[in-house]
């Protein structure tokens, strides 16, 4: 008896029309359409969705966690991306 | 008949079936082989006791007086039921559940479908509602008739079985019981002979697929929505209905 | 090298920075919590059955559809749970293997018999009632994944507790009959509730590690005091007695006392000798023996069909 297990799939969920796809958790499927299927029926239970996507978990990438600080500390001191970093007289009221 | 028993009547012929199946998906609840799938057929059973329950509170708004949807439900004996014999046939394992499901998804769905154009507002609105829920249960079971069917050797001989085992059932979904004929004629039920062929097409359709057969034996098992029903919807209502039974009149 | 690791994994922790799947973790902190969260997923799907039992029975419609959207919500819990536990190396399959054999533990709670129907309210009001207890502090987990799944799954429990006070409520609220019934099932599912939280804190001999870690944020005892708090005033409404003669209001701690807790009785269904410990066990293994030939169709179906797909795709690009 072969023994092998029904691959992990990643669920993300659009929670309402105009937001993101979020990533609700996961669940093993054995096809896609089993996958999108489960997703349904366990993350959707209590009308948490109006769109699913899923992904097979060995189809995510991802950064090295060790990268960390040459990747996002960077941008710590690019404070001039920010509106924040720009002075303009107070009667302007809102730019 | 009057129009109204007529009603009342036709009413539990739907409510049965759905009452019955949701009561046997109900039973796989943490015995399933997959988490995701036992979760899946959960959901299934609480779409087919919802159109149940709505049928019921129908019935008892028909019937009047102190009737409820449990009272209807929960409070008449074997011969009283109409559901048809496929639906309390037990569950077996996965091959028979899926099969038995498959074979009414198809039937439910096609009486839906006419269903939701009937004259009596209050059936095709329920209707209306449920055909959603129905259009996805065969979904869900047409994909798994073909997955396991085309599946390995094992899972295509226990679904055969299946196939063969419950067969017997299928043909009374489409001899009408009297009230079943009455109800079309006074045009609010549909014509049971319309469903047939496109229920034989479908099954066919997914069968091939699956790489499966209808087996050869002709002989057609009937009785159920006349109140003759198998063995196992005694042992069905004992479990269902012994609370009520056992303290009458208590509420829970 | 290592020693900076583990300083800075704990300086995050302090911080009340989550740890991700992928991150550097001391392996003890790993196994701590697959242990822990792999448990917790077994409690959830071994939960299943005793109330399962009553799905068929359950005495009208409305109680009928609660319970087995309530038994389904624990097949949820189990499954995100399962989720979390895999991001930390360990398959779900190869869990489950575990909870076969018997290597690894569930919520000794479930080994106790369903024996009538007041025994669903009274799992709800207090097996729920004390598991949202144990749970709600772990939403804050310093385990990334464990944390989310645990919000999840407080969500969902609330309505849980809720159905199962509804239960009692009404029992007790009826005919003399159902109101013993009420009270019976408080007299058996009492004391094993108070058993939920774990052994007393000085003979808990990990908690002071997983305290550390921020897996746990309060202790047994704090929580099972916490919990006696609260159901006192519950019984109360019902107009029913917890079982406990030593049950009562200490001013000067403002607290409830209560009675000591047989913990041979705890040791003894943790050890395999509950009531239910082997129908219970066996009830999970047939269901997976029994799925066997389904999982592996399912797998070699879609195997099938990839590979028509792609000898599809080969012809027509030919
Ligand atoms: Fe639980
Ligand atoms: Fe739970
Ligand atoms: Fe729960």
């Amino acid at each position: 008896m072969s023994n092998k297990e029904w691959p992990l799939w990643e669920v993300f969920i659009r929670a309402k029309q105009g937001l993101n796809h979020k990533h609700v958790g996961s669940l093993h499927a054995a096809d896609v359409q089993m996958a999108i299927e489960n997703a349904r029926d366990v993350y959707t239970r209590r009308m948490e969705g109006v769109s699913i996507w899923v992904v097979e978990s060995k189809n995510l990438h991802a950064n090295e966690p060790s990268e960390q600080d040459e990747l996002f500390d960077p941008a710590n001191d690019k404070i001039y991306r920010h509106p924040t970093f720009y002075i303009l007289p107070e009667e302007l009221n809102h730019m | 008949m009057a129009e109204k028993d007529l009603l009342y009547n036709y009413t539990l012929h739907l409510a049965d079936n759905s009452m019955i199946l949701g009561q046997r998906c109900g039973e796989w609840c943490g015995h399933g082989p997959v988490l995701e799938q036992d979760i899946a057929l959960t959901n299934i059973a609480l779409d087919l006791i919802g159109e149940a329950r709505s049928l019921y509170q129908l019935a008892a708004d028909l019937k009047g007086g102190s009737a409820t949807e449990d009272t209807v439900a929960f409070l008449r004996d074997v011969l009283g039921y109409k559901n048809v014999l496929l639906v309390e046939q037990p569950n077996t394992d996965w091959a028979y559940t899926i099969v038995r499901q498959f074979f009414y998804d198809v039937f439910h769905f096609y009486l839906h479908s006419e269903l939701i154009h009937s004259t009596e507002t209050r059936l095709s609105n329920i209707a209306a509602k449920s055909i959603k829920e129905v259009t996805y249960h065969l979904k869900w079971s047409s994909e798994w008739m073909i997955r396991l069917g085309d599946g390995t050797d094992l899972s295509r001989d226990k679904m055969q079985e299946a196939v063969n085992g419950l067969w017997e059932f299928t043909g009374e979904l489409f001899m009408p019981s009297k009230i079943e004929q009455q109800a079309f004629e006074a045009g609010f039920a549909p014509d049971l002979n319309i469903l047939k062929p496109m229920w034989q097409e479908k099954v066919e359709d997914i069968l091939a697929e699956s790489t499966l057969y209808i087996p050869e034996r002709e002989y057609q098992q009937k009785g159920g929505k006349t109140g003759v029903h198998s063995e196992h919807m005694g042992f069905i209502l004992a479990d269902m209905q012994f609370l009520q039974r056992a303290y009458p009149g208590a509420n829970w | 090298m290592e020693i900076n690791l583990e300083e800075a994994f704990q300086k995050r922790i302090d911080d009340e920075i989550k740890i991700e799947p992928r991150d550097w973790m001391p392996e003890k902190y790993r196994k701590t919590l697959l242990r822990q969260i792999s448990q917790h997923a077994h409690s959830e799907i071994v939960g299943m059955l005793p109330e399962g039992n009553w799905i068929t029975r359950a005495p009208n419609l409305r109680r009928k559809v609660a319970l087995l959207a309530k038994v389904q919500d624990e097949a949820g819990h189990g499954l995100y749970l399962y989720s979390a536990a895999e991001t930390l190396g360990m398959s779900r399959d190869e869990m489950l293997n575990e909870l076969h054999i018997g290597k690894a533990k569930y919520s000794s709670i479930f080994n106790y018999p369903t024996l009538t129907w007041a025994d669903m309210g009274a799992i709800g009001w207090l097996v729920d009632g004390a598991a949202i207890m144990n749970q709600v502090p772990l939403c804050r987990a310093s385990y990334g994944p464990y944390a989310r799944a645990m919000v999840r799954v407080c969500k969902e429990e609330s309505f849980h507790q809720r159905q199962g006070y509804e239960i009692m409520l009404t029992l007790c609220q009826g005919t003399p009959e159902q109101k013993a019934m009420a009270q019976d099932a408080l007299n058996r599912w009492w004391w094993p509730s108070m058993m939920m939280f774990g052994p007393n804190d000085d003979n808990s001999p990990n908690s002071a590690q997983s305290t550390k870690w921020k897996i746990k944020r309060f202790s047994n005892d704090e929580l099972r005091q916490k919990f006696v708090d609260v159901s006192v005033p519950q019984a109360e409404i019902l107009g029913i007695t917890i079982p406990d003669p030593d049950l009562k209001w200490n001013e000067a701690r403002g607290h409830f006392d209560f009675g000591v807790i047989n913990w041979d009785e705890f040791n003894q269904v943790v050890a395999g000798n509950g009531p239910c410990n082997k129908q219970r066990l066996k009830a999970r293994v047939d269901a997976w023996e029994k799925g066997a030939w389904v999982r592996e169709a399912a797998v070699a179906y879609a195997e099938k069909r990839e590979k028509r797909n792609l000898s599809k795709e080969n012809t027509n690009a030919a």
